[in-house]
């Protein structure tokens, strides 16, 4: 199963990145390096700033300094609302549209941001859900899908605007046990297929697996970042050894 | 003599009952109908630009709306209505010549948009950060989510309370009589009112009364039905492509992802 048809991946980088909300310094020089077509999870303790530094990536937040660059063009001076339509993003909380069908959850970007015409836009849609096994709950409400199942379409409906990179905050952590692999296998699919993702995860075993590269993040910083196997079986900063020995 | 006889008498009298109704239906009914239906039009939208103004980031478009909400909330109906009424007519009689009836409507919409304003912007804030995020990441502009996203949900959330507001507008339209209408601008209570003062008999007041009620309880009821639909999930109207109207729960999706 591919769960993309014709998206154009392009190599990511976020360099020194700085984030203060007030006295707070959130992310306090973070960097990372994706290249094209590959899958970067980024691991570590809660609060260590892994969602921010996602958000400063499509710009949701804007960093106090530092660059974020696709195919080694920084996008800072771009307009936001364009770059977006580059980088799909899927939340931990879904966020669907919860009066709007499946469908019209999807095909409401492409109407109203790619000016597709109806038809047009309800058969990507329709394809889209097919993808990721979900066609015939087009008609559904978000709020009649199981959690697995809404993830899915929130997937379903970021890849429809046919992005070059895709980013996924803890895409799995409000999910039933039972329910996370159905959204795993979606995004192992989508990794293989040769998106450019970055994948801010507590699922370990995802990582260890389909990532290429592992980064681990502790108070605002990626400590060390490497391929999984190195990173897994042979950590160097004593944190992150402190934190693999607490999760594993 | 029998107190309750003179109220029978005072109240109940068929035949000054029968003689209003006519002129009650054909030209009471229509004028608080065109009152307040366009009141109730423009009320809404000055409410939503009240409500989005409100919300603002912008100190120069927030707190011209509070103001704004205050003093037409704090104020007596009666009073906004006869201090525009007389305070523009001159204004008004450029414009339209010596006609107090778009003055009329005018209060009638400042005063419901202080309100309906409030309305709103409580709907629109009870939905989660987390909708505006989930509508940014997909590249609309703030304007774009606002229109497409929060703004539909937040106001079927306060569909009732809205209703509400109409009804009490309904009943407000009573007020304008204060401008000096002509006799085909009387709304229901002038009506009533007029027929009370040269009969000397009160039963064509009580008449106008039973007309409110005969538009207000089935609004009143309407608003119970679309608050049962809005908590069971279910529609309640055909979609329109971009406000579509059908109702969902209006639970919450969940904890803010940070």
């Amino acid at each position: 199963m591919t769960t993309t048809t014709t998206a154009t991946s392009v190599s990511l980088a976020v360099r020194d990145v700085h984030l203060a909300f007030g006295a707070h310094r959130v992310l306090r020089g973070a960097g990372l390096a994706v290249a094209r077509g590959a899958t970067a999870c980024v691991i570590g303790p809660s609060g260590s700033g892994k969602s921010t530094l996602l958000r400063t990536i499509n710009r949701l937040i804007e960093p106090d300094r530092g660059d974020v660059l696709l195919d080694g063009r920084s996008v800072l001076g771009d307009d936001p609302d364009a770059l977006r339509q580059r980088i799909g993003m899927v939340f931990q909380q879904f966020n669907l549209f919860p009066h709007m069908s499946v469908l019209r959850n999807i095909t409401l970007a492409l109407r109203k941001l790619k000016k597709l015409p109806e038809d047009e836009a309800a058969q990507l849609a329709r394809e889209q859900l097919d993808l990721v096994g979900l066609a015939a709950k087009a008609d559904a409400r978000p709020a009649q899908l199981s959690g697995g199942q809404q993830q899915r379409v929130a997937i379903a409906r970021a890849l429809a605007l046919r992005p070059q990179v895709m980013l996924f905050d803890e895409a799995t952590s409000a999910l039933d046990p039972e329910l996370v692999k159905g959204v795993l296998g979606v995004m192992a699919d989508l990794s293989a297929a040769g998106m450019t993702m970055v994948v801010v995860t507590h699922e370990m075993g995802f990582a260890r697996e389909v990532a290429d590269t592992v980064a681990f993040m502790d108070a605002g910083v990626v400590l060390e970042a490497g391929e999984p196997a190195a990173v897994f079986e042979s950590p160097e900063h004593p944190r992150l050894r402190r934190f693999l020995s607490q999760v594993l | 003599m029998d107190p309750l006889r003179t109220l029978w008498e005072t109240f109940f009298d068929w035949d000054a009952m029968r003689e209003a109704l006519p002129e009650m239906l054909t030209v009471g009914l229509p004028n608080t109908l065109i009152l307040a239906v366009s009141a109730a039009l423009l009320g809404s939208v000055l409410g939503m630009l009240l409500a989005v103004a409100g919300i603002s980031r912008t100190r120069w478009l927030r707190w011209p709306a509070r103001v704004y909400t205050d003093v037409f909330r704090g104020l007596p109906a009666a009073a906004t209505i006869l201090l525009i009424g007389v305070g523009l007519a001159p204004l008004g009689m450029q414009v339209w010549g010596p006609n107090p009836y778009p003055l009329g409507v005018l209060a009638l919409s400042l005063i419901a948009a202080a309100y309906i304003g409030e309305i709103f912007r409580s709907g629109i804030q009870s939905v989660e950060a987390a909708q505006l995020e989930g509508a940014r990441a997909l590249g609309f502009s703030w304007g774009e989510a606002m229109r497409l996203v929060i703004i539909p949900q937040g106001v079927r959330r306060v569909l009732p309370a809205w209703v509400n507001q109409l009804i009490a507008l309904i009943k407000d339209s009573s007020l304008v009589y204060f401008l000096g209408l002509v006799a085909s601008q009387r709304e229901l209570f002038r009506i009533g009112q007029d027929y009370a003062a040269t009969t000397g008999n009160e039963s064509a007041l009580l008449l106008a009364g039973l007309c409110y009620l005969a538009l207000t309880v089935p609004l009143t009821h309407a608003v119970n039905w679309i608050d049962r639909r809005l908590r069971q999930g279910r529609a309640v109207a055909a979609p329109d492509p971009d406000l579509d109207v059908d109702l969902v729960p209006a639970g919450p999706t969940g904890k803010d992802p940070r």
